[in-house]
């Protein structure tokens, strides 16, 4: 049952096969079996049975708000939810309830769907690991899984115990979440990459929406400009259904675009003959790993088989991405982390000499050090004397990104296939070796030109790797050009027949009614 | 003082003897918008509301908030760009301007550096020279450009404990920055661009611009030098509250960089804050050392645009488009053209235009007695000058609450002009009227027996009498001394408490005497 995609655990709902606390209760337990994972910062046991019995309430009278009624959900912790504490993994909101729900997660509690809890991050989404979080380190549910063990050469308990990988970042507790079945989807936010790197290594459909689809209301900014909330779910289909609920214009966000969104049904595409693939040669970085180069290839393969047409293309100013990002980013981060002073909410240095010893003593207990890191050198390069030469040369080079991929699209390709990651999940001890600015620049290198240009892009899990770790392939859309996108990775996602991850810890929890009847996207 | 030169000349060149000292002041308007939220969030704007009792999830900087533009402001931007004759951009950007500060929730305060929403205007406002009302001169000052900001929260420094208490009531309400280029050359000409200012803002509604509740706030920029050379070191003035400090707090400052240059000193660029007790100005402490603001384009609100009629898209929305000539066709008349109007239509002097007007109310005060009068214009307007003016002045009224409306004023000045009472008695009914006792000036004439004699007969006996009692004037005015003659007729007033037509007593009493 924990397994169903969203549609099917809707029909049993609605059939009254499984009620909503029940399977709320299931996956609550199924946290608290998978606690060792570290996916959740808070868990909201009580708000979630009594959203769940609410639900019930509607069912019973046969009038559910539609397909995620009493949807079991959880959400990154840098969005804003009323009464539940949102944190951003940082010391400086340890404790911090906010008065009010962001846009998309009033829009998830106005369809009907459960809030189980926040999911853990970077502190303030700064990362690519999900390991540099107050809370500690986010568990890749793979590294337990079946698949994994059987590969890896039997080891001492204490090496096996070391032996567990990263989820990827910086939504690698929503990504873990959805992996190991504790919740039907989850939100994540992406801004250079941070909704479909951890999907990609978690081996889940990562969505990030263009920009302006999606409101960011009550999203705790990392880079406004390229921030997207992400859709983190088990199949395309399921990230098409949340999208439904997510998208359009929210008058709170005055980035949304004005134009009404349609929710939307995807087809099973069986004819790909007409679609256009491109294949951006600059994706082929250094670093890239041999297994994945392949799988690449051979998707890319697949569909040329199938009929469509595959093209190789340039984005030449691709490789300047990460670079030009290093700088937009710290530069927002800079701002946006100068409300964090201590006075109006969060954490407040008990440092009393003045206001200015206070702010910072403030501002250097509440922040890690990749935050203050980003910080200093965002100011940096907005200063008077920098901003011309750094500032506004990288958005420049931003805009120049955005045209590679206008141009290529106008060329008549449809949607650009790449890797997402450049290689499977790295064990924790070995990701822990490089900084964070490093790992986050190398990480994001395949997912990061997305964003800047604000292009939906979706990472669907594709294979094992020799590890039996997942790897997942992206598909990059035009601009609002979200059902195109999802229509083709869909028909991927059903070609790959990507293995379901095998865990203990679910098989002891989801012997329900659907134990004899196995879904087919899962067998 | 510092003697200004109003033809925009030097000043004469103090005890060094040197070449004279050319000042030059320029001003940076901050005025708040008078709209019913704030500029980008949807939290009330109340001047003396409990404090933090106006503050929405934004204002507060809460994680996760975005700014949401407020339709009326911008509107009141464009009017008052329209009104100052500037270029409005169609296309105008919002900035982030850093720095920390208690009262700034955000860390930065949202503003329009590098494109706001006007540009290149100018401001023509007139002074009287030598304070010589009925001579004017008409001056001109540019404005550089105005841009909508948001207003900060206010501190309040607990000395004693070492607190700062911080209401964010005023956090986030909209200002429009106006920025006026170094066009003026003392206090005067700065407060009387700066009156006219508060005029238009005030005929246009876009911002109340009352200086005691801080919805303008004036920043004066000063320097000095010698003809032929540039500009000098400047310093910024802030903390002036009335256009009265603006024009103290400017030629202090003049006068502050002259003796100090021609003391051999150096003018530092600093902000310096005028202490309206003192009377002078002296460094700010807080606002030492250079601040970087670490500007960025506000990332949250995308490009401001505005459309005009040839721009308008057909098929927009028009609760989601501005558009610049529907805002431009229905601006109310200027100052400038209520003055001409009311010179023209009712034939009074320019200078009485300009006091009609600085007083709020008072030119409608003046238009609606005129109308329900039959009294000329021209003299009405001495009555509104002379009598009501000086009564509301001299006990800190403002028009609105004059004890005297206009339809009263009309009544009494119609008894006058049907030559019912004298203008004497006419006064005394005023006085009375002041007590605001709710008779009629009809009543008041009635009761007091104010009414000029009708009865010919009656006064001519009291002009003979008159004459009879004062030989020697008699005996001057019959030798040509016709100046003696508004003895007699005093006298005449007098005898009948002030109830005889003067006018009617005059000729009485040159005929009596011509006999």
């Amino acid at each position: 049952m924990l397994r169903a995609s969203l549609r099917q655990v809707s029909a049993a709902l609605k059939e009254g096969r499984v009620t909503p606390t029940e399977l709320c209760q299931r996956c609550l337990a199924l946290i608290k079996s998978t606690k060792f994972l570290n996916a959740y910062v808070t868990v909201a046991e009580e708000t979630a049975l009594k959203q769940a019995e609410e639900s019930e309430e509607r069912y019973k009278r046969g009038q559910p708000l539609g397909i995620l009624d009493g949807i079991p959900i959880a959400v990154k912790d840098n969005f804003n939810t009323a009464g539940i504490e949102t944190t951003c993994a940082s010391n400086m909101l340890k404790g911090y309830i906010s008065p009010y729900n962001a846009t998309v997660v009033q829009k998830l509690l106005d369809h009907g769907a459960v809030l189980l809890g926040k999911t853990n991050l970077d502190e303030f989404a700064m990362g690519s690991g999900s390991t540099d979080g107050v809370f500690g380190p986010v568990r890749n549910p793979w590294s337990y899984s079946k698949q994994y063990k059987e590969k890896s050469v039997p080891k001492s308990h204490s090496e096996e115990e070391s032996d567990w990988v990263i989820t990827g970042g910086s939504s690698g507790g929503s990504a873990a979440a959805v992996s190991s079945f504790t919740c039907f989807a989850a939100l994540g936010s992406d801004t250079g990459g941070s909704t479909r790197n951890p999907a990609a290594h978690c081996g889940v459909v990562g969505l990030k929406p263009t920009y302006g689809l999606i409101s960011r209301h009550g999203l705790i900014p990392l880079v406004n400009s390229m921030d997207v909330p992400g859709i983190l779910t088990r199949c395309v289909d399921d990230a098409a259904v949340l999208l439904g609920s997510l998208a359009g214009h929210d008058p709170k966000d005055s980035t949304t675009i004005q134009d009404d969104f349609k929710p939307f049904e995807l087809p099973n595409l069986t004819d790909v003959s007409k679609l256009s693939i491109g294949i951006p040669k600059e994706y082929h970085a250094p670093g890239l790993s041999s297994e994945i180069l392949a799988l690449w290839s051979k998707a890319a393969d697949l569909f040329k088989n199938a009929g469509a047409k595959v093209v190789e293309v340039s984005l030449p100013h691709t490789r300047y991405s990460i670079v030009c990002y290093h700088v937009l980013c710290t530069a927002e981060v800079a701002s946006n982390m100068a409300r964090f002073d201590g006075l109006e909410y969060g954490h407040r240095s008990d440092m009393k000499d003045s206001t200015e010893s206070m702010y910072a003593a403030t501002r250097r207990e509440g922040f890690n050090d990749v935050v203050r890191g980003r910080i200093l050198s965002g100011n940096y390069f907005l200063l008077k004397q920098n901003y011309e030469k750094y500032f506004v040369k990288a958005q420049k080079v931003r805009r120049l990104i955005a045209n590679d991929f206008v141009k290529v699209f106008r060329s008549g390709v449809d949607v650009l296939l790449t890797p997402t990651t450049l290689s499977d999940a790295a064990p924790y001890t070995e990701f822990i070796q490089e900084d964070n600015r490093t790992r986050s620049a190398q990480d994001d290198i395949l997912t990061q030109a997305a964003n800047m240009a604000g292009l939906p892009a979706i990472n669907v899990p594709t294979a094992l790797s020799e590890r039996g770790l997942p790897v997942g392939l992206q598909f990059i859309g035009r601009s609002f050009q979200e059902k195109q996108l999802l229509t083709v990775a869909k028909w991927f996602e059903k070609q790959v027949q990507f293995p379901v991850i095998e865990l203990e810890e679910v098989k002891r929890h989801d012997n329900g009614v659907f134990q004899h009847q196995k879904s087919a996207s899962f067998s | 003082a510092v003697a200004c030169n109003k033809r925009g000349g030097a000043v004469p060149a103090g005890k060094s003897g040197l070449a004279p000292w050319i000042p030059v002041v320029g001003l940076e308007i901050h005025a708040q918008i008078s709209s019913n939220s704030k500029l980008f969030s949807g939290s009330q704007v109340q001047f003396a509301a409990p404090p933090n009792s106006l503050v929405s999830f934004f204002d507060a900087s809460l994680p996760g908030t975005l700014p949401v533009l407020n339709r009326r402001c911008v509107e009141a931007a464009v009017m008052t760009g329209l009104a100052l004759n500037c270029s409005i951009n169609k296309k105008s950007l919002f900035d982030r301007k850093h720095y920390f500060y208690a009262d700034l929730p955000a860390g930065y305060q949202i503003t329009q550096q590098r494109v706001p929403i006007a540009v290149n205007g100018s401001l023509s406002y007139s002074l009287c020279i030598d304070n010589k009302m009925s001579q004017m001169v008409t001056k001109t000052v540019r404005i550089k450009q105005i841009q909508l900001e948001q207003d900060s929260g206010k501190s309040l420094h607990d000395d004693t404990r070492c607190q700062t208490l911080v209401d964010l009531n005023r956090a986030g309400v909209g200002l429009m920055e106006v920025v006026m280029e170094p066009d003026m050359c003392c206090g005067e000409e700065a407060a009387a661009a700066v009156r006219e200012l508060q005029l238009i803002l005030q005929t246009l509604g876009s911002s109340q611009a009352v200086m005691a509740e801080g919805q303008l706030r004036v920043d004066a920029n000063v320097s000095v030098h010698h003809p032929g050379e540039p500009y000098g070191v400047r310093t910024e003035v802030k903390n002036i509250n009335s256009i009265r400090f603006l024009a103290k707090a400017v030629d202090y400052e003049i006068q502050r960089q002259i003796e100090e240059l021609e003391n051999g000193g150096t003018i530092l660029n600093e902000t310096r804050a005028f202490d309206s007790k003192l009377g002078c100005t002296v460094p700010m402490r807080d606002k030492e050392g250079k601040q970087d603001y670490r500007f960025m384009p506000e990332p949250n609100l995308p490009p401001l645009i505005l459309y005009d009629t040839k721009s308008l898209p057909a098929n927009m929305n028009h609760q989601q488009v501005i558009n610049i000539d529907w805002i431009q066709e229905r601006l109310p008349d200027l100052p400038s053209v209520k003055r001409e109007k009311l010179v023209e239509q009712y034939g009074i002097l320019p200078e009485h235009s300009f006091t009609l007007l600085n007083e709020d109310g008072l030119a409608e005060f003046f238009e609606s007695v005129v109308k329900q009068t039959q009294m000329k214009p021209k003299k009405v307007i001495g009555w509104i000058l002379n009598d009501l003016l000086s009564y509301l002045k001299q006990h800190s009224l403002t028009v609105k609450e004059s004890p005297v409306s206009s339809i009263l004023l009309a009544d009494l000045l119609n008894l006058l002009e049907k030559k019912e009472i004298s203008s004497t008695a006419a006064k005394r009914v005023l006085a009375e009227l002041w007590k605001g006792e709710g008779k009629t000036p009809l009543e008041i004439v009635k009761e007091q027996k104010l009414e000029l004699l009708q009865d010919q007969k009656e006064l001519e006996q009291i002009c003979q009498a008159v004459i009879d009692g004062q030989e020697n004037e008699v005996m001057a005015i019959k030798a040509g001394n016709r100046k003696v003659l508004n003895k007699l007729i005093g006298l005449v007033q007098r005898k009948t408490q002030g109830r005889s037509n003067p006018v009617l007593v005059k000729q009485l009493l040159e005929k009596k005497l011509s006999e």
